[in-house]
């Protein structure tokens, strides 16, 4: 296990004092500790007493009283520079997607510090969509919850809903989206995000979305995007994306930071320890 | 496969890696992720995303009945249905009066008005509580779904409104410039709503357990704020002591109403409105929405913790 810390140290090539003008920081995460609490849990016996104790003592009676805590990132510390394309890795569960939520200030984080430049943003729409809209709707709705104004929104309406291909197969645009196939949703939902340029850009497994040939196209706008964007972000569970796409890799597991290198150093201790 | 974990310093520097990571932030101008911007930053903020406020409010008002073969016609059947109800139960079953002129455009007015500032406040309670995806998935001042959830409530009492103004002249209430206050009434009203529901907000956000209790305050809100009965005649031969009175008068949610009806309903006049009853509307608008607002952008970096 020693030889895994000193791999990690040799090769950080960050280390804040050395930075200079050359390398501009854009994200800097400072031992950032992530914290969910879980209430309810039902801790053993009376979990109508424990809600009681919950209430009355808030702070002290907290694992007394069923909630449950859930450290899933642990004093994680990194910066991310300009132009860079970084991958990150891990099985499932191991605080990857919490992460980038914290760094897009979407979780506020327990312990620690995260500083950016400008307002990272998280490709994803998702939870803005409303399944009982239609799709043209949704892309209006979509596209101001990303925080385009009217007109952008108006201006890049037929470009979203050509690059999703949802009329190839007729006028499904103007149908609710409960009607769309699981495929042609997470087409027009990807399309929606992927409408807008971002400063920081922060992508969460969106690359598997479609048939392949939408694969394909996608893959095409995440690095015109990439172009736009100062740095990028991946999760992916895919390797072969996170080689093509990343010149540096985070690995978490179990919430901590287990390695932080070039992508090919990385991947391989990681494929190691997958068993792959 | 080996699970035995091992992670290695995060920082080089043990001493105090923290000054290191503030002083390189401050150098390129970094600032904290996920920090409460100050209150003019925030307003500015909100009204750059209003276009989402509103299309947010909207969407949902269209969505409720979509599924629905009569789709949006319901928008007006509903609340038509329910003032049916009401002119059923007390005109027709009970027959009770209580000595008020055109009781049913009364009793009517009085419960659309309530049901703007109900049902506000309960979306407003699980605005945020109820949107945790919405919240974890994308940046926007928060204040904008509770401010959007109060907008759509406006949207569907517009509608009741429509329904109310057949149903004001089906009763032979007629056609008065005095309607025209019906304007600035609802703009209070919805100030004041608006504000409850940043409260509320809040309140659910951290303990959602409200949205549980919140039924039971609103009825017996309901009971004290004359929705079915006059507070004027009530209170004209009642042994009530003079703060309860004054209590009961300057009760908001009796103020909007008692002016609805007083903007509305010829035979509903001046005197039966509590005395200032203008200075009342708006200082209740004022007080919960700016007070609402602040107290909802207080806790603006902590929504979507949970």
């Amino acid at each position: 296990m020693a030889d895994t810390i000193t791999l990690t140290e040799d090769i950080r090539p960050q280390d804040p004092a050395a930075a200079d003008g050359a390398r501009v920081p854009t994200v800097i995460a400072d031992r950032v500790d992530i914290v969910y609490r879980v209430n309810g849990t039902g801790a053993g016996r009376g979990s109508a007493t424990a809600a009681l104790n919950r209430i009355l003592r808030r702070e002290h009676a907290e694992k007394a009283a069923g909630v449950r805590k859930v450290h899933a990132v642990k004093s994680v510390s990194f910066t991310a520079y300009k132009g860079e394309a970084i991958g990150l890795i891990g099985t499932n569960g191991s605080g990857k997607s919490t992460l980038l939520k914290a760094v897009a200030g979407l979780l506020p984080v327990e312990n620690g510090r995260i500083y950016t430049d400008g307002q990272p943003s998280l490709l994803g729409v998702n939870a803005a969509l409303m399944n009982d809209l239609t799709g043209e709707r949704n892309v209006h709705l979509g596209g101001l919850a990303m925080g385009m104004s009217k007109e952008q929104v108006r201006e890049r309406y037929q470009e979203i809903v050509d690059f999703s291909g949802i009329n190839e197969k007729g006028d499904f645009i103007t149908l609710p989206m409960r009607t769309y196939s699981s495929g042609m949703a997470a087409r027009l939902r990807f399309s929606i995000a992927a409408a807008k340029d971002h400063d920081v850009l922060m992508i969460d497994e969106a690359l598997a979305t479609g048939d392949r040939s939408f694969q394909k196209r996608s893959e095409a706008r995440i690095r015109e995007l990439r172009k736009h964007a100062g740095t990028v972000f991946l999760v992916s569970h895919n390797n072969k994306s996170i080689r093509d796409t990343c010149d540096r890799v985070l690995w978490l597991e179990r919430g901590e930071l287990r390695m932080d290198g070039p992508t090919e150093d990385v991947l391989k201790e990681y494929e190691k320890f997958t068993g792959k | 496969m080996s699970q035995v974990l091992d992670t290695p310093p995060p920082t080089a520097t043990p001493g105090h890696p923290s000054d290191d990571a503030a002083a390189l932030a401050a150098r390129y101008g970094l600032t904290v992720s996920g920090a409460r911007p100050t209150l003019p930053e925030y307003i500015r903020q909100l009204w750059a995303r209003r276009h989402f406020i509103t299309a947010f409010a909207t969407a949902k008002l269209t969505a409720q009945y979509s599924q629905a073969k009569l789709g949006q016609v319901w928008q007006v059947m509903t609340p038509l249905l329910n003032a049916a109800v009401y002119y059923f139960i007390f005109g027709v079953l009970l027959g009770t009066k209580h000595g008020v002129p055109d009781y049913i455009p009364f009793l009517v007015t009085g419960v659309f008005i309530w049901t703007f500032t109900q049902s506000s406040i309960m979306a407003g309670t699980r605005a945020i509580s109820g949107s945790l995806g919405l919240v974890r998935a994308l940046h926007f001042p928060r204040a904008a779904l509770p401010v959007s959830y109060a907008l759509q409530q406006l949207q569907q009492l517009l509608f009741s409104m429509a329904a109310l103004v057949v149903i004001l002249l089906c009763f032979g209430v007629p056609l008065s410039f005095s309607w025209l206050l019906a304007v600035p009434v609802l703009v209070l009203q919805f100030t004041f709503n608006a504000g409850i529901a940043m409260i509320m907000a809040r309140m659910g956000a951290k303990t959602p357990d409200i949205a549980q209790l919140m039924p039971f305050l609103l009825r017996t809100w309901m009971y004290v704020s004359g929705v079915m009965w006059s507070i004027d005649k009530v209170l004209s031969h009642s042994d009530l002591p003079h703060w309860a009175m004054v209590l009961l008068e300057s009760n908001p949610a009796a103020v909007y109403i008692d002016l609805m009806r007083f903007a509305l309903i010829d035979s509903f006049h001046a005197h039966q409105l509590p005395h200032h009853v203008w200075a009342l509307a708006i200082g209740w608008a004022l007080v919960a929405g700016a007070g609402g607002f602040i107290y909802f952008w207080k806790a603006e970096e902590t929504y979507g913790r949970g």
